[in-house]
């Protein structure tokens, strides 16, 4: 047993972990830090773009140090069918801002650099050691944790649990239900490597300039899902992610939907000649606002993708992940200053400056998307791309079919796929959820 | 005892990529590790001080990350880090870094007392060129004993050591006085897990750092590219073999797919079946 | 080599030879004759071979350097060398030098180079020649290139040694420019097998090194060849069954030893196994486990990652099967099969038992 104890421990050395071990550290508190994996990073997957607004609120002149790829000057939505892709593209020069807004990170390498400075603070940082159980006392408040290492129990004032998605711990302990299959999305990850000079001449860059695919169709056959390419400086990530509860009636693999997507013609130009190192696979929550579990409780708090905290319509999870561990650090700092007990009444204050922030806000807004979604997954993702994509090769070929008869041909294979109440329904049901 | 493990940081080779145009190493984002190797040289070095009290003291010469390595081996259980960093280091061949490692080793001898045991890994996965176990030895004039499979039994009291060598057709038994050099096999032993406390300790340790003035290292001709007689002229990619395999058409049946394989073996090499009946037979 | 490959100095990369006047006496090739217990080991004939064509590039003789117990063993050795190419031997005879000690050979073979001053002196990266090649370039401060899978001689007379890097992923050429004798190691199996002429012989320079049994700290107990254990000897197997994750279970990898035991083959696997708990770790193939060059390897279910393409790189016939037609291992291997391995592998046992039984053998050869 350890005779000493932490003003506060951090389970996972994530996102969320990392922002509330630096922000509790560097006010001055006692932190332990704990993280499964071989090292921080190892084992975590994005995408990944880092909002830079919410670091910065974290560490301000992150950019002098922190391991960024590019950054983000491009954005291309693709509707997919098999054979082709209708796109919607947006690239300024404004994002070649002297503090650019949005960056392309490897999250084995940031994760590392964060932990860094987690630990300059004066954060300790243990990893390859899982913590398998929360330590109560007689009357149920958290007051440590117990690993898989020998020498045992650690005891602090307060647990931040930020465990990322999978929340065994959690859900042991019995502090939330384990996310339901409609709730989480399971993506897969490629790091294709190439010469930083390959990356920039497919992709029309200069310097560290970089782009974002994200593109929706009929990729994920029928399910709720999206695939992505992302640059990096010398490699490109390529993913692809489907809801869990998807693939569970479905003889789709996740593998066998990426390994199709990486084949479709207007991708795999994009990966020729790549070196594949990495091969991932990883929960997203995507459940939203109504899946958000209890956030606190005596002598613990939950942050990040633990507590479901993540925007799927956006793409947005680590950045959410940062601003809850951050929000909970604050607290407890604050809790801790007036030199008072970690109490469950107290650490509702974690609640309340989360509830005021965009995180809460923001999952609020598309409350009823990840249902919407789910239930019309055939329509959104089979149905609309290949009637857009029939629309659009029509308008484009010339072969002497005059353009009205093209038109109402157009309008009637909508209508005939969805009827006029049921394209009625999907652009209300779309613009309700959306609000 | 006082014993002393040399370990090195190397890039984890499974991740390292090779760029495609410049034949460069791309080291950007690959982790590094604790060369696999020296991590049975640990476990043995622990199992030693277990067994007779005494500290185990790890030493790397490397660039300031290199401490990452020391803390991990700290974390395993060892009771000492010294870390010998300097920028004449760099470029160093067997030769210098042997030169280098071996000077610390006597300014740690100085401050913290001679070691009974010098343990090296066999090899590293980056240099991988077994010589800086038996050059650290040749220059303390240390026993050397490498490719060690086993430590039989050791005497501190005695000062005397019995193990066994693994030798090409065979294992020698050898006895030999301490301090000795060691290097040993891999597999023959399972590194440990620390206790929660060894990591609780490891993070806060102060790591040993001497640049080579630190250490006593006054010619400075003898480290780094200065000090080493051999000169790498040329990095390239290896040609890939130019045919793939040759690709047996899976029949219907496993059994006509295994007479088709074996069938192709001993087309493609008429000698083995000969060769392989006599193996088969027993004969 | 440690660092100098991780970056290669481009201003060291271009420098010139500047050999010391004290160095420039320094002439011909040796190779170390390295036998164990009156057995030389092949790799030093192939050493021979290698030495053949660096001396004749460089207009010098071949020597080979024996050195063991006075007797039988020792001076059949040289005569092997003299039959695998060499000009002369220089021998040094001592019962101190019965069965390889590190300090007596190293002393032995370091006097004998500042005697004779030799260019060149070549060793086999056996667990003998790396344990000794060290210590005598330690004491001679010279450069030594270890384990090499090529040598050559440059146009002005360098040697140029070149040996993989970084597991394999890159080879390097390496030169020791202005230091003697240049000093290299080299895998076995990795230089061609020379001709042997037995009616070549050479001249014997025979030499007395100044080594003293009192004077040897280390003595050897005993010698237990593996023959009488029961240790598995995957290095030195002619053929080796291998299986990987792609088995699936440890029931399964019975089909691996299965097939072994039929072919009276050794068998081992790739690293996760050793980590599963499968198999032992002295049966694991590869980077940081054993090397090794049968003249078959079946590599069942195996991916083929470089960790463990370097350790079978030197068999002659690679053997694959692997249900992904995309697997790094067919790039290596030389005949291979995409298929269910654990469907296969029966199947293949029966076939090999059928082929290689006297019975069917003798009806082939009927
Ligand atoms: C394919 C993919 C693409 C994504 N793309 C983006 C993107 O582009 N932008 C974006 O903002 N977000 C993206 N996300 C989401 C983002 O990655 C997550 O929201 C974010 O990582 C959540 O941070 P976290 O700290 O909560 O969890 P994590 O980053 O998952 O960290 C949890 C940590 O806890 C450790 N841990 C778990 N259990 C234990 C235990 N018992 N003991 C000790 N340690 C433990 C884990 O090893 C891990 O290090 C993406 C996610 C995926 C999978
Ligand atoms: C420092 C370091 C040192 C290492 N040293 C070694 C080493 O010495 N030796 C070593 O082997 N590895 C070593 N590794 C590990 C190495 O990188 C690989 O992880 C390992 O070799 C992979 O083993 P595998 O091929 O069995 O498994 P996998 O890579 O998982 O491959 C399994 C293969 O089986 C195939 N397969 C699946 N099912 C079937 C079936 N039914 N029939 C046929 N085929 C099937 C799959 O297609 C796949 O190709 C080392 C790694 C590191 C980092
Ligand atoms: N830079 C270094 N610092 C400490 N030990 C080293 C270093 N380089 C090599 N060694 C030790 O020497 C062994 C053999 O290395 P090598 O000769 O490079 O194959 C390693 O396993 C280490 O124990």
């Amino acid at each position: 047993m350890i005779d000493e104890k932490f003003d506060a421990i951090v389970i996972g050395a994530g996102m969320a972990g990392n922002a509330a071990a630096y922000t509790m550290a560097s006010r001055g508190l006692k932190v332990l830090q704990l993280e499964r994996g071989e090292y921080p990073g190892s084992k975590n997957v994005q995408g990944g773009i880092l909002y830079a607004d919410m670091l910065e609120k974290i560490i301000p002149n992150f950019r002098e140090e922190a391991p960024l790829e590019r950054h983000l000057v491009e954005q291309r939505f693709w509707m997919m069918t098999d054979r082709s892709h209708t796109a919607l593209q947006y690239r300024s020069d404004d994002f070649n801002e002297e503090k650019p807004n949005r960056y392309t990170i490897v999250r084995s390498q940031f994760d590392r650099w964060f932990s860094r400075e987690t630990q300059a603070q004066g954060a300790i940082v243990i990893s390859e050691t899982t913590v398998t159980e929360l330590v109560r006392d007689a009357y149920g408040k958290v007051i440590g944790v117990q690993t898989d290492r020998r020498g045992g129990t650690i005891f602090a004032d307060v647990v931040v649990i930020a465990e990322g998605v999978n929340g065994l711990l959690g859900t042991r302990a019995g502090l939330r239900e384990t996310p339901k299959a409609e709730h989480v999305a399971l993506a897969v990850k490629e790091m294709h490597f190439l010469p930083r000079e390959t990356i920039e001449a497919r992709f029309n860059l200069h310097g560290d300039e970089g782009v974002v695919i994200e593109a929706a169709g009929t990729i994920s056959r029928g399910m709720t899902g999206m695939g992505f390419v992302y640059t990096n400086k010398e490699s490109i990530s390529v993913g692809m992610g489907c809801l869990v509860s998807d693939f569970a009636g479905a003889t789709e693999t996740p593998y066998g939907l990426l390994e199709r997507f990486k084949s479709h013609p207007s991708i795999k130009p994009l990966l020729e000649g790549s070196e594949v190192k990495e091969y991932a696979a990883h929960l997203i929550p995507e459940g939203g606002f109504k899946a958000i579990p209890e956030l606190f409780g005596d002598g613990w708090v939950v942050a990040g993708d633990a507590a479901q905290l993540n925007n799927a319509i956006h793409r947005e999870g680590s950045n959410l992940a940062m601003t809850s561990g951050r929000l909970a650090a604050e607290a407890i700092f604050q809790i801790k200053s007036r030199r008072e007990p970690m109490t469950k009444q107290n650490l509702a204050l974690y609640k309340k400056t989360l509830d005021e922030s965009f995180v809460v806000k923001d999952l609020k807004k598309y409350k009823d998307m990840p249902a919407l979604l789910h239930t019309q997954a055939k329509n959104y993702f089979l149905a609309y791309p290949t009637l857009l994509s029939n629309a659009m090769e029509s308008y484009l070929r010339v072969d002497g079919t005059p353009k009205l008869e093209k038109e109402k041909a157009t309008l009637r294979s909508f209508v005939k796929e969805r009827s006029w109440t049921g394209l009625f329904g999907d652009a209300v049901r779309l613009a309700r959820a959306w609000r | 005892m006082k014993i002393l493990v040399c370990i090195k940081q190397v890039p984890d080779s499974a991740q390292i990529r090779v760029h495609p145009v410049t034949n460069t190493i791309m080291r950007q984002g690959v982790p590094t590790i604790i060369n696999p190797y020296d991590l049975f040289a640990l476990e043995e070095a622990l199992r030693l001080r277990d067994k007779f009290g005494g500290e185990v003291t790890v030493l790397t010469m490397g660039p300031p990350m290199a401490a990452d390595s020391l803390r991990k081996a700290l974390a395993i259980g060892a009771d000492r880090a010294v870390l010998l960093t300097d920028r004449s280091f760099a470029g160093s061949d067997t030769l210098a870094t042997t030169y280098a490692l071996a000077q610390a080793i006597r300014k740690i001898q100085e401050v913290f007392g001679a070691p009974d045991v010098v343990f090296a890994g066999k090899q590293t996965i980056d240099g991988d060129t077994a010589q800086v176990g038996p050059g650290v030895a040749k220059r303390l004039d240390l026993l050397q004993l490498t490719y060690v499979s086993k430590i039989d039994s050791c005497d501190p009291q005695k000062g005397e050591i019995i193990v066994e060598r693994r030798a090409e057709g065979g294992v020698q038994v050898l006895r030999t006085r301490l301090p000795c050099l060691i290097t040993m096999l891999e597999g023959t032993n399972e590194i440990r897990r620390g206790a929660i406390d060894d990591s609780l300790r490891a993070a806060r340790a102060e790591i040993v750092t001497w640049s080579a003035k630190d250490a006593g290292i006054a010619d400075l001709s003898k480290c780094g590219l200065k000090g080493s007689p051999t000169i790498v002229k040329k990095v390239f990619a290896p040609t890939p073999r130019s045919e793939r395999a040759t690709l047996i058409e899976p029949a219907k049946t496993a059994a006509e797919s295994a007479d088709g394989l074996v069938g192709a073996i001993f087309a493609k090499k008429a000698s083995l079946e000969s060769d392989m009946a006599k193996l088969a037979s027993g004969s | 080599m440690s660092d100098a490959t991780a970056a290669p100095a481009q201003s060291r990369a271009n420098q010139k030879k500047e050999l010391p006047e004290h160095f420039r006496d320094y002439k011909h090739v040796w190779v170390f004759i390295e036998q164990e217990r009156g057995e030389v080991h092949p790799v030093s004939f192939e050493l021979l071979g290698a030495g053949r064509k660096l001396a004749d590039k460089l207009g010098v003789e071949l020597a080979g350097v024996v050195l063991g117990a006075p007797g039988e063993g020792t001076r059949a050795a040289v005569k092997e060398a003299f039959h695998h190419g060499a000009d002369l031997a220089y021998l040094v005879e001592d019962h101190v030098l019965a069965d390889y000690r590190n300090e007596p050979y190293s002393k032995a073979l370091t006097q004998l180079v500042d005697a004779h001053k030799p260019e060149i002196l070549l060793l086999g990266a056996t667990t003998l020649g790396r344990d000794l090649a060290g210590s005598v370039a330690t004491t001679l401060l010279t450069g030594l290139t270890a384990d090499c899978t090529e040598l050559a001689v440059d146009t002005d007379g360098s040697l140029a040694a070149t040996r993989p890097t970084f597991g394999g992923s890159l080879l390097c050429t390496i030169y020791t420019l202005n230091y003697r004798p240049q000093m290299a190691t080299v895998r076995p199996r990795q230089m061609p097998m020379p001709e042997r002429d037995a009616t070549r012989e050479g001249r014997i320079v025979p030499f007395k090194a100044d080594l003293d049994e009192e004077l040897i700290v280390t003595k050897i107990l005993k010698y237990i060849p593996d023959r009488e254990s029961s240790k598995t000897n995957l290095a030195f197997a002619d053929v080796i069954v291998a299986g990987g994750l792609g088995l699936q279970s440890a029931e399964n990898f019975q089909l691996v030893r299965n097939l072994a035991t039929t072919l009276g083959a050794e068998f081992g696997g790739s690293r996760p196994l050793v980590q599963k708990g499968w198999i032992g770790s002295d049966r694991q193939i590869g980077q940081t486990g054993k090397t090794i060059r049968p003249k078959l390897y079946i590599a069942a279910g195996i991916s083929g990652a470089i960790q463990h393409r370097v350790g079978v790189e030197g068999a002659d016939m690679i053997v694959a099967i692997n249900t992904d037609k995309n697997a790094p291992i067919f790039d290596f291997a030389h005949l291979g099969i995409v298929t269910d391995a654990i469907r296969l592998l029966p199947a293949l046992t029966d076939a090999f038992r059928g082929r290689l039984s006297p019975h069917a053998r003798d009806r082939l050869a009927s």
